[in-house]
């Protein structure tokens, strides 16, 4: 049985026409070509494809795009804005905290939502929200640095001395 | 190091960094293909049984269903990486031998209606008795899971003698033997395996697949699909995470291709995250005694070790795995006399092969606690007791490898030094403890899997006129940049910045041969070939631009994207200008660079396996809290060094280290690849315990240069060889909170609870192994040890800058 849904992602009203029984997951990856939402599982088990749903991470595998009419999700294409790049997307390339980059995506919108909630995380904070997200090759440290750097940056940003040091 | 370099020896992002984290970097499962089908594999439910037939005539019939094989429809050839072990078939034909073994494939018009088509296949199976581990595949010989190896069920079996060891051990003040496991675990990338195959109309095939050697499956597709290689093409997309699980061909691979030929359309076929655990090709379990005779100062006077590995239902790089087992045991401390008898034997589980370190960890881990032990019952310090017996730098060892520059005394030091050692050693509060270990690890392994007389990497170097480079390389980034490593290269030689440059890489069509991401040798090997293909363009740039500003070319100098006069700056011209005159001068400015490691392989039977243009060293200090109550082992701080020989980019380096620690803690601590009934305990993320941010600790980086000969700008390796120390160092500081010998991994909490008990009871607090396997070793070849002999042949640096 297929429905007709209309999703909000990244800011854009997108229409498809899908299997009622199909994830978030597979409807932004196949219908909606969005492949920067990886898939470590497909159980709900390693973060990987984490996004956001009204800013609130949830891993999409495990989603149904039905439930997700009327509400805004963010996946990772839609973190730049204007072609810049998030103070995350900055933080982690520099940083070194994307090796394979393959959970990068699902980390990176993790943290975004961590920042939103709480600007200024310790690192065991950053710790807890992010250990829902397996990576493999960096051994975390480099993006606990990675999202500590970031915190500053948009809290220098928002106080008005690190906002060029932030840019692309 | 002296030297003014411009790009070599910064904390620079990866070339690649802004792809990965925008979610544009394309891997195999990202790529669509117009008409594209899906594929889908069916697996065998049973870990032994002969197939007496395979009905697939409902699922050819299911609507959208394109294609449904057999193994009956591929050529009947068996292949396998290395080729003295064919024994895989990419859909079983007569037998299976483990669960998850492919039998049939179906393509269809979506993943969804393939798998429901591999439901419809009927197997009509015959099963037989599942031999499930190493005891069980030996006592029933009379069940034979291959009908090749050196004794029924026996993959490999080798031995190794170099000088006297039983006169190493009349003459130690100590002589110990200790019997260690090591338990199976998995690579666990987050990437699922994936491949993408187009067979055209030309009869010409193209495969995108998450592989770490497109080269060896280039090679090995001819064979398989009895179609000529040169009709091939093969491209590596970016891998999400290979750690050694992705340096096989794989049937999804084949199959995929088959299934383009029969559809006419692109296949994909992606593995799920229980496939990829039955794929494994993991580490080996390994059970392991070691008798090593001491001297009173705590130097080694021989070392006699013996592994049996589990190998799995299949051979992948088993041969080599086993022959590693034995052979860097030599190359950290001095042991004059050294023997070693390993074996493989079958069994019907899923093949183990490499994992990051590759056949090392087992018995790194077996010799750094057996060292703790005898440090221990000698009365030293087991800081000092290493750091007395190093080897020696441009020295061989007894098994004939080649050793160049050592800077594990530095290592020691520094690790000692930031960790407080020596306020901490036998002086924290009980519960709490402090443990050190050593290793060492190849930086390229000096031969292919296959011998031949050609380069171990190629690249091509060429200039546009815009001043842009491209570099082609065979290479194949799996994460632990590569690609990046190869632009700071050329970027320094021809004095223009990494984003100059653009790298195409792993495309057989394309890029000039690199045998693959494994073995620690990319930076190295193709390292090096990229430097001196670099240097050929630049020194036809520097002919051009000499005579257009009349001097010698030897007063050239290319920086900061300028070629000029290194005495008189202002004369000169912009990179992009000489690169004009270097073409109108020229022709086409594209240049390759070669690299072979020295051949150093010694001369006896397994003399292939060991030799590297030059070997990483770490030490590893790491303090731990263990619950006396629950038995929980928490590492609460690691301090690491590693000679890195020259830290090209500082950044990756850390990153391969902290990787390297944290995949060490999560085999000692958690990690199984374990088995029930032929089945797989917890294939899935989930179970199969892997540490969070939650359990890995913070990790104290510190970088040792050496400036090796042998290595590109004087760099060794950095991926792999980190990971050896921590894991012996946290059982040895398990040892030291609370008295207890975990002699296997992993640490557990039960096993921690189980020494408490044996150690309140009276008994020795030890948890281990204590049986050891009926294996017939061959007469070990005897052998002169080379044992302090000095180095031959090395690299004059090859290239001048």
């Amino acid at each position: 049985m297929k429905a007709l849904l209309s999703l909000s992602v990244n800011g854009e009203t997108r229409d498809v026409v899908v299997a009622a029984n199909k994830t978030l997951l597979e409807v932004l990856r196949e219908d909606l070509a969005l492949t920067g939402t990886k898939h470590g599982c497909e159980l709900g088990e390693c973060g990987t494809c984490t996004v956001l749903l009204d800013g609130e991470p949830v891993l999409s595998c495990l989603a149904l795009p039905v439930e997700c009419q009327g509400r805004r999700i963010t996946t990772v294409e839609g973190m730049a804005e204007g072609g810049r790049l998030h103070p995350l997307q900055q933080a982690f390339a520099e940083l070194g905290a994307a090796q394979c980059g393959y959970c990068t995506p699902g980390i990176l919108l993790t943290a975004q939502a961590l920042l939103a909630d709480n600007p200024g995380p310790t690192r065991d904070e950053i710790r807890h929200a992010l250990a829902g997200n397996l990576c493999r090759c960096t051994g975390y440290t480099k993006i606990l640095e990675a999202v500590e750097l970031a915190a500053l940056r948009i809290g220098g940003a928002r106080t008005g001395q690190a906002g060029k040091e932030a840019r692309t | 190091m002296t030297k003014r370099f411009s790009v070599i020896g910064k904390s620079l992002p990866k070339i690649d960094a802004w792809a990965k984290v925008t979610g544009d970097t394309k891997f195999a499962d990202d790529l669509v293909l117009p008409r594209m089908a899906f594929g889908k594999l069916l697996r065998s439910p049973h870990p032994h049984a002969r197939i007496k037939g395979i009905d697939t005539t409902r699922a050819a019939a299911l609507p959208g269903v394109y294609a449904v094989i057999t193994g009956h429809d591929l050529p009947r050839v068996k292949f396998g990486i290395l080729p003295v072990s064919q024994d895989e078939e990419a859909l079983c034909v007569d037998k299976v031998r483990m669960v998850g073994d492919p039998v049939a494939a179906v393509a269809a018009v979506d993943e969804e209606t393939a798998e429901r088509a591999t439901e419809l296949i009927s197997v009509d199976y015959e099963p037989l008795r599942a031999l499930m581990s190493i005891e069980d595949s030996l006592a029933h010989p009379e069940v034979r899971i291959h009908e090749y190896g050196d004794a029924p069920n026996v993959h490999k079996a080798v031995a190794l003698q170099f000088g006297d060891v039983e006169a190493a051990f009349a003459a130690a003040h100590l002589v110990r033997e200790d019997v260690f496991f090591f338990e199976g675990n998995t690579h666990l990338p987050l990437e699922q395996h994936a491949a993408v195959a187009q067979w055209g109309p030309d009869g010409k095939l193209t495969l995108w697949s998450s592989t770490q050697t497109p080269h060896y499956v280039h090679r090995l597709l001819g064979k398989i699909l009895d179609v000529p290689s040169a009709h091939i093409r093969v491209v590596a997309a970016p891998v999400g995470g290979g750690f050694g699980g992705k340096l096989d061909p794989f049937a999804h691979e084949i199959v995929a291709c088959k299934l383009s030929q029969l559809t006419g359309r692109p296949v994909k076929i992606t593995l799920t995250r229980e496939e990829v655990f039955y794929v494994h090709r993991g580490r080996h379990p390994v059970l392991m005694w070691v008798k090593t005779g001491f001297r009173p100062d705590g130097g080694i006077t021989g070392m006699h070790f013996r592994t049996w590995l589990d190998g799995g239902a299949y051979g992948s790089y088993g041969v080599a795995s086993t022959f590693y087992t034995g052979a860097l045991q030599t190359v950290t401390y001095k042991i004059p006399a050294y023997k070693f008898e390993g074996a493989r034997i079958f069994t019907n589980k899923p093949p183990c092969g490499p994992k990051r370190g590759h056949g090392t960890p087992q018995p790194r881990f077996a010799m750094e606690c057996q060292i703790d032990k005898a440090a221990e019952q000698l009365g030293l310090d087991p800081a000092d007791m290493r750091r007395r017996n190093l080897a020696e730098p441009f020295t061989k060892t007894a098994n004939h490898l080649t050793v160049t520059t050592i800077g594990l005394g530095e290592c020691l030091d520094r690790v000692v030094e930031a960790s407080g050692w020596r306020q901490k050693w036998k002086a924290l509060p009980p519960g709490k403890g402090i443990g050190i270990a050593c290793s060492s690890y190849l930086t390229g392994a000096g031969t292919a899997v296959y011998w031949n007389d050609m380069p171990h990497s190629g690249v091509v170097v060429r200039a546009d006129r815009s001043g842009g480079v491209s570099v082609l390389c065979g290479a194949t980034d799996i994460g632990q940049g590569s690609d990046s490593v190869l632009a700071y290269l050329v970027a320094e030689v021809l004095g223009i910045a990494p984003k100059d440059i653009r790298v195409h890489a792993a495309d057989t069509d394309l890029t000039p041969v690199d045998l693959g991401s494994y073995s620690s040798r990319v930076t190295l090997m193709a390292g090096n070939a990229a430097i001196q293909a670099a240097e050929r363009l630049r020194a036809c740039i520097f002919d051009a631009v000499a005579r257009k500003v009349e001097v010698e070319p030897e007063r050239l100098a290319a920086r900061d994207g300028r070629v000029f006069v290194t005495d008189d700056e202002e004369r000169g011209m912009t990179f992009a200008e000489a690169v004009v005159l270097g073409e109108s001068r020229h022709g086409v400015l594209s240049f390759p660079g070669s690299y072979a490691p020295p051949r150093r392989a010694g001369k006896y039977k397994g003399g292939g396996v060991g030799p590297s243009p030059c070997y990483s060293y770490s030490a590893c200090v790491v303090e731990v809290d263990v619950d006396t109550d629950t038995g929980e082992v928490k590492p609460t701080e690691v301090w690491i060094a590693h000679d890195i020989g020259h830290a090209l980019n500082p950044l990756l380096v850390e990153g391969q280290i902290e990787g390297s620690i944290y995949m060490g803690l999560g085999e000692v601590l958690m990690e199984e690849q374990v088995f029930r009934k032929g089945v797989h305990k917890f294939p899935s993320m989930l179970e199969y315990k892997s540490p969070t941010t939650l359990e890995t600790p913070e990790i104290h980086t510190i970088l040792v240069e050496t400036d090796d000969p042998e290595g590109p700008f004087g760099a060794k390796e950095a991926g792999q060889g980190p990971l050896l120390p921590i894991i012996p160092a946290v059982a040895n500081a398990v040892f030291a909170a609370v008295g207890v010998r975990v002699d296997e991994t992993p640490i557990t909490p039960d096993k921690v609870l189980k020494g408490l008990e044996r150690k309140r009871q009276g008994k020795s607090p030890r948890v281990g192994p204590d049986r050891l396997p009926l294996v017939k070793f061959p007469e070990p070849r005897a052998v002169e040890s080379a044992f302090g002999l000095p180095a031959e042949g090395i690299a004059e640096r090859p290239f001048s800058s």
